[in-house]
């Protein structure tokens, strides 16, 4: 940038290469994207507050119902998806340690890390995508939930109109979540080439930090959907 | 002329205008200011095509039979006013347009804290408008602007996935702008610029922002929900598949609701710059009007219900809203309180952009007013989808918005472009529009409170309300050529009109204290803010002579 060197020397003897012109210093741009990333995780959270809005509504009216659809789903595999992905927010607080304290191998292999984890999710949660497609719950026109029985009501079948209800919200809010994973992988691919090619130092790392938190958020809203979705009537 | 030809041109001062001219400065441009003219040319070509249709419509009603256009037609062409209007005109107008241009030069800044997240959010705007426009020749969607399930998603053959996709995308650009100023005016200000001292401009948009991050994504994912059903008939808001109809509404207007402060805060900024210029006195009560929008931002999520006293929820639940909304009325009843002290023993100049704000006062205050109707469940319940809420909100929304955005786009023109507008020809533009718009609405009070029903094309049962039908449609003639005036000389002014000196109206505020208009990076040096804002009793104050110091 040639000509924000001039103005700014006006704030800083010393520019730093990835200080932006309309920033004085280094620091006021790191709070800014700081700020900024937590501000958009407010509308993040927004944004699936609306579905657990729904979700809290329907699963209050069709309670039975939600926990027959609910069983029919693998928690053993939600339960190591789960495990998978609070290793991955383990890996990612390494990453940032790792950019802080310039320990440039160890960024490359959390980063590098981080993303393995952020694959094994997704390849669990395609596994338990397929399973339901061979079993014809996903919702539409091949939907089929009958004779279903209701946990702990032996005898009595649960409203098949219901239980769809109950997988349309489990394919869009997964669905979503899975979508800001794939978002996330994409952002931790990128950090891993600014860090391959040397782009971080203890002074520089705020693109980690920031990649960070939104990789903490999505593993958060998991933290959720776990409980949510697959430990319905599972608390005896 | 031949003064013109004697006295030589001086050379232009670099500016953001012109210091380069290809088209990709302009289209990749990360400099507020371009982004900000970006926004006005698209939103201003936005409005037209909502203004058209609303042209349809009240030529439409100019009859009482149906004979224009078929009811299918006209029920598209409302639809498409409204989404056109809220989501491609209002909702980014003063915001994308005078934020855009103002937020970082107000407090001493030298862009937004991220650029390129603003021309991001423009590409955005353009990416929905574009889907929105192909949606539109392409059929369009007739379920009115709210679409309301279970209509929306099971039974209209239009277009409601890519409308909605388009308002989704155009969503995402508000959200971004939205980022951006809280950011902006968190970690931008200028050395002394506090909280306190931030002209109230700033703190309009600063609560704007907060119901556009905090709004926006709840109607995102209702958009998605909508689409989901529609495609695969899912039953979320199905009855018969033991959805709920009523979710839909309730996420609907948790945004939509909101969205009404979205266009009217910046609006009351806008008219608080404007008040104490042209009165020049210090505004009135300076916390209680910066609070009073972040209040007015809070009281507007809680109010949302309000739209949905007929649709059949609980009683009690309807009586909550009912008093909440009554709420409302506390901060903005406080805002014009204090506009009208601040005009008190002011020295006042009638110029254009005041005029613009007056005309802002009293509408704004007749639609707030006949909102406090709304609010009560009793009166509500008799006008409910008559034309008096047509009215209401149209005095809210084009009333009150609309005045302050032209009185805005006035006020700072002279900024904006580095010309000066002719006085004459907007004082006259402001007085068509000030009566076209009455002439328009106040009729439709009266319909309303008389029983017509909105969205019907045909009232030849009722003949009686052609009158006041013929009214409005004559205002909506006059009211257009109003709007037509501005856009006119605005660009007659970019190249005829006269250069604008730095600070025209002699007003308070660092956008005055730059070039007009400003060099790209805003101020040769970063400003140091000493003084309170809205300090006109000093600026106005004769220098006081210099007085020997007894030694």
């Amino acid at each position: 940038m040639p000509d924000s060197t001039v103005a700014g020397l006006h704030h800083q003897e010393i520019q730093h290469p990835e200080l932006l012109h309309h920033f004085a210093t280094a620091e006021q741009q790191r709070n800014s994207a700081s700020l900024g990333m937590w501000v958009f995780l407010a509308t993040e959270l927004m944004f699936f507050g609306g579905l657990f809005c729904a979700y809290l509504i329907y699963r209050h009216w069709y309670f039975a119902d939600f926990a027959a659809a609910s069983k029919s789903i693998s928690m053993p595999l939600g339960a190591t998806n789960t495990a998978v992905l609070i290793c991955s927010s383990l890996t990612v607080v390494l990453a940032v340690w790792a950019a802080q304290t310039a320990r440039r191998t160890l960024l490359l292999i959390t980063l590098a890390a981080t993303m393995l984890l952020g694959l094994t999710f997704l390849g669990i949660k395609g596994i338990e995508y397929r399973q339901k497609f061979v079993e014809h719950h996903v919702p539409g026109a091949s939907f089929s939930f009958d004779h279903e029985e209701i946990p702990g009501h032996p005898g009595q079948y649960a409203n098949p109109s219901h239980a769809q209800i109950f997988f349309s919200l489990y394919f869009v809010m997964t669905g979503l979540h899975a979508l800001h994973m794939i978002i996330g992988l994409g952002i931790f691919l990128w950090l891993f080439l600014m860090a391959w090619n040397g782009r971080f130092s203890p002074e520089y790392h705020t693109p980690i930090e920031i990649g960070g938190l939104y990789w903490h958020f999505v593993d958060i809203v998991w933290i959720y959907l776990f409980p949510l979705l697959y430990l319905i009537d599972r608390h005896a | 002329m031949s003064m013109e030809i004697a006295i030589p041109q001086p050379v232009e001062r670099e500016n953001y205008l012109n210091k380069e001219y290809g088209v990709w400065s302009w289209l990749l441009t990360t400099d507020h200011k371009r982004i900000a003219l970006l926004y006005l040319i698209s939103i201003t070509f936005f409005f037209f095509i909502g203004g058209f249709f609303a042209l349809l419509i009240r030529l439409e009603l100019l009859t009482p039979a149906g004979d224009l256009v078929q009811a299918d037609t006209y029920n598209k062409l409302f639809t498409m006013h409204g989404m056109v209007m809220v989501f491609f005109f209002l909702i980014p107008s003063i915001p994308a347009v005078l934020g855009n241009f103002l937020v970082p030069l107000m407090i001493g800044a030298r862009d937004l804290a991220f650029p390129r997240i603003n021309l991001l959010s423009w590409y955005l705007y353009i990416i929905g408008g574009v889907m929105m426009l192909h949606c539109m020749l392409t059929g369009g969607v007739d379920t009115g602007w709210t679409f309301y399930a279970p209509f929306s998603t099971n039974y209209t053959n239009t277009k409601i996935v890519e409308a909605g996709l388009a308002i989704f995308v155009a969503g995402f650009s508000s959200i971004l702008t939205g980022l951006n100023f809280v950011v902006t005016i968190h970690r931008m200000r200028a050395p002394g610029m506090t909280w306190s001292r931030l002209p109230l401009f700033i703190w309009a948009h600063y609560a704007t922002s907060l119901i556009q991050l905090l709004g926006t994504p709840v109607i995102a994912v209702t958009i998605v929900l909508v689409a989901a059903e529609r495609a695969l008939h899912l039953g979320i808001f199905d009855p018969r598949l033991g959805g709920d109809p009523l979710l839909f509404q309730h996420l609907f207007w948790f945004y939509s609701h909101p969205a009404v402060y979205i266009m009217i805060l910046p609006s009351m900024g806008v008219v608080t710059e404007i008040i104490p210029c042209f009165s020049r006195k210090r505004v009135f009560g300076y916390s209680f009007i910066a609070f009073s929008s972040v209040a007015i931002a809070v009281f507007g999520f809680l109010v949302w219900a309000h739209h949905m006293f007929v649709a059949g929820m609980s009683v009690y639940a309807a009586l909550v809203f009912s008093l909440l909304s009554y709420a409302v009325a506390v901060p903005s009843a406080i805002k014009v309180f204090n506009w009208t002290a601040t005009l008190y023993k002011g020295s006042i100049h009638y110029d254009a952009p005041m005029l613009y704000a007056f005309g802002f006062l009293g509408l704004f205050t007749i639609g707030g007013l006949t909102g406090l109707f709304l609010s009560a469940l009793g009166i509500n319940v008799h006008v409910t989808d008559t034309y008096f809420v047509v009215a209401h909100f149209h005095y809210i929304m084009v009333g009150g918005a609309v005045m302050g955005y032209l009185g805005g786009m006035h006020f700072w023109w002279p900024k904006i472009s580095g010309r000066l507008y002719p006085e004459g020809w907007a004082r006259l533009a402001a007085l068509i529009v000030f009566i076209g718009f009455n002439l328009t609405f106040f009729p439709q009070f009266l319909l309303g409170y008389m029983g017509m029903p909105r969205r019907y094309y045909d009232y030849s049962h009722m003949p009686e309300f052609q009158v006041l039908n013929v009214l409005s449609t004559a205002g909506a003639t006059v009211l257009g050529v109003g709007y037509l005036l501005p856009m006119v000389y605005f660009l007659w002014s970019m190249r005829y009109g006269k250069p604008a000196p730095d600070n025209p109206w002699h007003a308070a505020g660092l956008e005055w204290m730059t070039s007009s208009p400003p060099t790209t990076f805003n101020f040769e040096k970063e400003p140091v803010v000493t003084w309170e804002a809205y300090n006109y009793e000093e600026l106005d104050a004769p220098h006081p002579k210099e007085v020997p110091v007894a030694r």
